[in-house]
């Protein structure tokens, strides 16, 4: 109930019955209203206040306000939020309490939480949740502890029935002395206008009051309804649910989305067909042994000997001849440098970017043999194959980065390499052979 | 409506003279009078209904985005990997920072005894709140599965999970949640002895019965005044270092991962700096249409907006020498990834936003050197809104370059926003200005019964001082 609706009440001719109250004096100026205050003070009145609209310099004192406790207050009320911010991380991240407290009830169990390997209990990263705890709680101290040592909120005012009182939020002083003030009598009227008051009148307050019915039924009806939720979350919590939760937002959860099985018609792609055919070159587990000499170098239990050029794919690198060829050697050498020359040197010697550059370091690196090493030397192409395929010693397999017919592709290099370095004069054709042997 | 037609010029300080912080030689009732009048009258001028009808528009389309958003996921918005914050976190940031400036003119300026306060402090407390509530969205929406949303909070649950609270992004939930609730609590603490004068000068039943109801019944008791003015104080000693931390710990975000052009200490000290910057430019682009509509030009003086002014050039100043650092630093650290990460940002793809944040950062504030630009209303409109514009640029620079770019460039991508993001952002200054809009029309924009404390009234007083002599 509104006060200023109650004062306008008390000025019609049929109020509620009411009995006087209070002395209410007006002054025209702060001034005034710390001089009276002295006045009423000295006289010894305990039960009186002075209002004014805005705080006036001077007056606790006039009055006699002793200072507030609120300070302790706000401060308990700081203490308790550091030490909930303490408490509460510490329970939980930083606590086995399933383990050393399993009489905690689920939900209130905390936990050593593991995150990015930092400790559980690492004060400076706390800091912010306990400094920010401490002031919300100080400042529910400070505002909620205003309020209840004032007394407020309070409605209900006699005072707030006297038109004039109004003016004390505008720019009207106040000085107000309950009747039940011991030293209250016929002389409190004269000191009030001997201190200087404007005028000075009696607030009337309401015999019996008691709030309007409606105002009853409608807090009956507010508190019915706010009970509704946690009803609703009571019997949620002890209903037994027989169907699936209901998804209010169904994208997030059940996406659009094309299913090869069901021949789904997709516009993505050029053919319309949702069920993709094979990419090219992809094998199947068979192929593997159906054709051992292609896939792994070996007949039998034996290196291969020979490049299978047989295979349509290697043809397809030497340009369709069936046999070795340029090409297939340039592809080879091409191949050659990207993947094998920083370790094995474009000469296959075994000095490479990388076997230069962790030898002049220290690092520790072991470099590849030389392709002219008489082990490596004697070894049929299919071994070559399987060192490119699976790798060999410190040698990572390079299977998964080159496909089967550029390994081949690069052994028949690698085969030339060791030609070039072990050839003699005779290996020269008959025409270039003499360029070669002239003097220069 | 407005009365006052000339600005009166109250800047200059006389030697042997306070200027005044009320012009027009209003008494009590004259400052009661021209606050209450515009919350008492039963209409408002026309640009109020414009702002109202255009803010609401914004205000319904921020609906409809989220909604769209929340049914479609956050997909709709044009964030990837690498660059997983955009627009969303850029108005988290520019927001939070907006809301700065009110909390600084509320508490720190009251601590420091600064009487002008009180013409602006009102309606910048207001600002804050509404900035914070544009704030607090972005991170709700932006979670992507909002109905968890509650998992930010630690709340008991029968899965027995908690939240991380080494996680800046935890210490975000309570900064801004604290932030959000201690100024509520300072803006609503203060609104009450003016709520009461509205109670006493109402005319309808219904505006009788509101501001009865939250004016919880004040009499303007002394014995009230004095918990009042100790409680008034704790709290803007409370609020002081909260205000701090909170940019800092928002600046945590970012300060405490690895990228290059976030892990760096300066952070929290310039993002505070860069918050109150742009808070006050707010403050500045708000209060010169309010004073000009609804009559307030006489406690609403030049000489307040002069101060604001200066206090806009010296954070500019503060945020262009932390702009400088970053570069040396990033120099100096001998760092290369750090280095790279400063050249993108100036020379790289989004150099025009880093060229638009420093030009309207750091050069535009310059002009405020001199005392006629500070007291000229058209030149500060337009540099408070650049201000605004180069703050909202300087998160987005910090945001979007350092993901965009980071150390494998391999993992580097482009941003670029949706129609939905943008039309979010719209939103939100929607709701910024439907909420402050309501606020200028319904409740005292100028606290009352602060202003008349710091009224040269009672010559011979002792004092005519503030709260908390």
């Amino acid at each position: 109930m509104s006060a200023s609706t109650v004062t306008k009440k008390s000025a019609a001719t049929a109020g509620p019955a009411t009995a006087p109250h209070s002395l209410v004096a007006e002054f025209a100026s702060a001034d005034a209203l710390v001089r009276a205050c002295e006045q009423v003070r000295n006289a010894g009145y305990t039960r009186w206040d002075a209002h004014s609209p805005y705080p006036v310099h001077g007056i606790d004192r006039a009055i006699g306000i002793r200072a507030t406790r609120l300070p302790v207050l706000i401060f308990l009320c700081g203490a308790t939020g550091t030490t909930i911010g303490i408490l509460l991380q510490w329970w939980t991240n930083a606590v086995n309490a399933g383990v050393e407290f399993p009489w905690v009830p689920t939900f209130l169990q905390g936990y050593n939480f593991i995150i990015s390997g930092k400790p559980y209990w690492s004060f400076p990263a706390n800091i912010p949740v306990i400094f920010e705890l401490t002031i919300l709680l100080s400042a529910f101290g400070a505002f909620f502890g205003m309020l209840a040592l004032n007394g407020l909120p309070q409605h209900y005012n006699p005072l707030l029935r006297v038109d004039r009182f109004r003016r004390v939020t505008d720019d009207r002083f106040f000085i107000s002395i309950a009747m039940d003030d011991p030293k209250y009598g016929s002389a409190t009227r004269r000191l009030l206008e001997g201190a200087g008051a404007a005028a000075v009148e009696v607030a009337d307050d309401v015999k019996e009051s008691a709030p309007p019915r409606w105002f009853l039924r409608a807090h009956v009806i507010l508190a019915c309804f706010l009970l509704i939720p946690l009803a609703v979350i009571a019997y949620m919590r002890v209903d037994k649910q027989t169907q699936p939760r209901i998804h209010i937002v169904q994208d997030m959860d059940n996406q659009e989305r094309y299913t090869a099985g069901k021949q789904m018609a997709n516009p993505v792609f050029a053919d319309g067909r949702s069920a993709r055919p094979k990419v090219a070159g992809t094998l199947a587990r068979e192929d593997f042994t159906q054709d051992p000499h292609y896939f792994q170098g070996r007949i039998g239990d034996q290196w291969a000997v020979g490049i299978p050029m047989y295979h349509p794919e290697l043809q397809k690198l030497a340009g369709g001849a069936a046999e070795v060829n340029e090409q297939l050697m340039r592809r080879g050498r091409d191949r050659y440098a990207i993947f094998c020359s920083h370790c094995h040197g474009l000469d296959g010697a075994g000095v490479g970017r990388v076997a230069t550059y962790t030898t002049e370091r220290e690092i520790g690196f072991v470099p590849p043999k030389s392709y002219v090493d008489p082990d490596v030397l004697v070894r049929p192409v299919g071994h070559l194959f399987n060192t490119i395929t699976n790798g060999i010693r410190t040698m990572a397999p390079h299977g998964d980065q080159i496909p089967v017919a550029d390994r081949w592709a690069i052994v028949a290099y690698v085969k030339a390499l060791q030609r070039a370095q072990t050839a003699t004069l005779e290996d020269v054709p008959t025409d270039e052979r003499s360029r070669m042997t002239q003097p220069k | 409506m407005a009365s006052i037609v000339h600005d009166r010029d109250n800047t200059l300080e006389r030697p042997g003279q306070r200027a005044p912080l009320v012009t027009g030689g209003h008494d009590l009732h004259g400052v009661t009078e021209v606050v209450c009048r515009v919350a008492e009258s039963r209409t408002a001028p026309a640009a109020w209904y414009l702002t109202m009808g255009v803010s609401a528009a914004l205000l319904a389309a921020l609906g409809a985005m989220i909604g769209y958003l929340f049914f479609e996921g956050v997909g709709v918005w044009g964030l990837n990997n690498p660059v997983g914050w955009g627009f969303d976190i850029t108005n988290f940031v520019f927001w939070v920072g907006i809301g700065h400036a009110g909390t600084l003119i509320s508490a720190i300026l009251y601590l420091f005894r600064q009487k002008w306060r009180t013409g602006i402090n009102r309606f910048a407390e207001a600002m804050t709140i509404f900035a914070v509530m544009c704030a607090g969205l972005f991170p709700g929406i932006h979670i992507g599965r909002v109905w968890l949303a509650f998992y930010l909070f630690p709340l008991p649950n029968q899965m027995a999970m908690w939240p991380n609270f080494r996680s800046p992004l935890l210490w975000d939930v309570f900064a801004v949640g604290t932030y959000f609730t201690v100024s509520l609590l300072f803006w609503y603490m203060g609104l009450i002895p003016d709520l009461a004068t509205l109670r006493d000068r109402a005319k309808s039943k219904l505006s009788a019965f509101l501001y009865g109801l939250f004016s919880m019944g004040w009499t303007g008791s002394a014995r009230h005044w004095h918990r009042y003015e100790r409680a008034y104080l704790i709290l803007a000693a409370l609020s002081t270092p909260l205000v701090l931390s909170v940019h800092s710990v928002v600046s945590f975000d970012f300060a405490t991962s690895v990228l290059p052009g976030w892990h760096t200490t300066i952070f929290p000290p310039y993002f505070v700096a860069g918050a109150i910057f742009s808070g006050f430019a707010m403050v500045v682009m708000l209060a010169i249409p309010c004073r000009a509509l609804f009559g307030l030009k006489d406690l609403i003086t030049l000489r307040h907006l002069d101060n604001m002014n200066k206090v806009i050039l010296a954070t500019g100043l503060m945020v262009g020498y932390a702009y400088t650092t970053e570069f040396f630093v990033a120099w100096y650290s001998g760092s290369a990834w750090e280095l790279f990460a400063f050249k993108a940002r100036a020379m790289g793809p989004w150099w025009w936003s880093y060229w638009i944040m420093f030009s309207c950062n750091v050069f535009v504030p310059q002009i405020f050197w001199f005392r006629w630009a500070r007291t000229n209303i058209p030149v500060m409109l337009v540099v408070s809104m650049l201000v605004n514009v180069g703050m909202w640029f300087e998160r987005f620079v910090i945001i979007v370059t350092s993901l965009s770019t980071d150390f494998l460039p391999s993992a580097w991508d482009t941003y670029w926003p949706t129609w939905v993001e943008a039309w979010t952002m719209a939103g939100s200054f929607g709701l910024f200005f439907f909420m402050f809009g309501l606020f200028c029309k319904f409740l005292p924009m100028v606290a009352i019964s602060e202003v008349k404390a710091v009224l040269p009234h009672d010559a011979h007083a002792p004092a005519a001082g503030g709260h908390g002599h």
